[in-house]
């Protein structure tokens, strides 16, 4: 018998909603499997399951917050039973004496209402839920029918429309004394608002966190990016332009790579330790239409293929912003690379997010006078920056760290 | 296709990229990266979803100068025995 828990996806979480489950009792489920949508004050987040077997019952009904490590749900493990086999309460499914206080009322077994198999974005869902609109009546335009926020947009205006034609001619309205010019209390927010509020929260809570506890040092190196530029033309020319790579997918591979030779640097600070992580997990800074920003990780990172981390970085942004992340990428990141170049900035000074240890900048792509071989030449460069944590390394290692990323980048067809 | 064809097609790509911005607002003679918040990803999104819609692979040398809705129309023109 396992426990699902509210996952901590962010150093700065206490408390998740559970917006929807996604299965029910009775389904079984393997580790890995998306189970359920957590809502936090930056994003909707898809939450995976680490566990293989059956759901045996859920704990949290949808719209209830809890702290986070709330079982929300009991799966019975793999082996312990057979996914066609009934499901019979034992004594071991009891909650154990140590979980924390489930905030909400148990929910019944078979009480995992339709909508929840609904396809639907987790943003549509939330978009919709805050309009009060019933998913089940939506319909959707997406893939596979999928329901997107346009048209949970789509159904609000036509509900707005819809009670003024569909209501009878009023009277003429007797005439009333216009009321005394007051002041107006403020408009509630619209929910676009609101989310961007919380997450402007969510943000504060983290920055404010990282410049609090954390000693940050700036190293910054100005890296040349002539060969890899080279390279990367002639590889794009011969690709078709569903396969084209990005430099940045060499930039985070670089660094993904430099981790390897640093490990000092994929890391994580918990307590009062630095806690060193196996896999390279690198998060990418991610700006949000309307605001706001999330980091979420690439998986395994040094381990892609150039295609491989091109396609999952597409489709991570892609996903990010619809509002459709997963817990794991949330949570998992050992580092994060942010690039402002795209307007022009040519140097980042990152601030690190917490547990995190360093965070690394990349500028905009420059063209600059360069001393080759005795000869003067242009050539294009980016400036690298690394912010780290002078609790967990210091600027000698850091320093490698950096020329590891720029000797990596002289090697693009290596990367 | 006629270029009103073209521009419908193009506005369709870009729907995909930037589903926040109005077709109507958007000034064809103007660069688009600076009339929306449009980055190398965002660019690179819209390149395939034009690809899709049209059928024409744009080399990254000549992408990287097409700014304008009229400048894609001009250039796909031919491209697509308009």
């Amino acid at each position: 018998m396992a426990d699902f828990v509210m996952p901590s996806l962010g150093a700065d979480m206490s408390a998740g909603t559970l917006a929807a489950w996604l299965k029910q009792p009775g389904d079984a489920v393997k580790r890995g499997d998306i189970v359920a949508v957590v809502h936090t004050d930056k994003a909707d987040v898809e939450v995976e399951v680490f566990t293989s077997g059956v759901i045996e019952r859920m704990l949290v009904e949808p719209g209830t917050e809890v702290p986070v490590g709330t079982p929300l749900a009991v799966i019975l493990e793999e082996g312990a039973a057979t996914p066609s086999a009934p499901v019979a309460p034992t004594p071991a499914a009891a909650p154990p004496a140590a979980a924390p206080p489930v905030a909400a009322p148990s929910v019944p077994g078979p009480g995992v209402p339709a909508e929840h198999r609904l396809l639907i974005s987790p943003s549509a869902r939330q978009l919709a839920h805050e309009l009060g609109l019933e998913v089940d009546a939506l319909t959707g335009s997406g893939p596979g029918g999928r329901i997107q926020r346009r048209d949970v947009e789509a159904a609000a205006a036509e509900r707005e429309v819809a009670p003024q034609e569909a209501a009878a001619p009023a009277p003429p309205a007797p005439p009333v004394a216009a009321p005394p010019v007051a002041a107006a209390p403020a408009a509630p927010l619209t929910p676009a608002a609101e989310r961007s509020a919380a997450m402007r929260r969510a943000i504060a809570a983290s920055m404010s966190r990282s410049k609090r506890e954390i000693p940050h040092f700036y190293l910054a190196q100005t890296i040349d990016l002539s060969r890899a530029l080279a390279w990367l033309g002639q590889e794009n020319l011969r690709r078709p332009v569903t396969e084209r790579l990005l430099h940045g997918a060499l930039l985070i591979k670089a660094v993904a790579l430099a981790l390897r030779e640093v490990p000092e640097l994929n890391a994580t600070w918990e307590g009062d330790e630095v806690v060193r992580r196996d896999d390279v997990n690198v998060g990418v800074a991610i700006a949000l239409r309307g605001g706001g920003l999330v980091a979420p990780a690439l998986h395994h990172t040094d381990e892609l293929t150039l295609e491989e981390l091109m396609h999952s970085f597409r489709d991570l942004v892609s996903r990010a912003r619809a509002g459709s992340l997963r817990s794991s990428e949330m949570s998992e990141p050992t580092i994060t690379v942010t690039s402002l170049g795209e307007r022009g900035v040519e140097s980042v000074f990152g601030v690190i997010f917490p547990p995190q240890v360093a965070i690394v900048g990349f500028g905009t792509l420059v063209e600059r006078p360069w001393i080759t071989e005795g000869q003067i030449l242009p050539c294009p460069v980016v400036n690298a920056s690394l912010s780290a944590d002078h609790r967990v390394t210091d600027g000698h290692r850091a320093s490698a760290f950096l020329a590891a990323v720029d000797r990596l980048l002289q090697e693009p067809e290596e990367l | 296709m006629n270029p009103q064809e073209i521009r419908q097609s193009v506005l369709e790509a870009l729907s995909d990229v930037a589903p926040e911005a109005d077709p109507a607002t958007i000034r064809t003679d103007l660069s688009l990266r600076d009339q929306l918040d449009i980055d190398s990803m965002d660019s690179l999104n819209f390149l395939i979803a034009v690809h899709e819609q049209l059928q024409v692979d744009i080399p990254e040398a000549d992408w990287a100068r097409l700014q304008t809705i009229d400048e894609l129309v001009e250039y796909l023109g031919p491209r697509t025995g308009g």
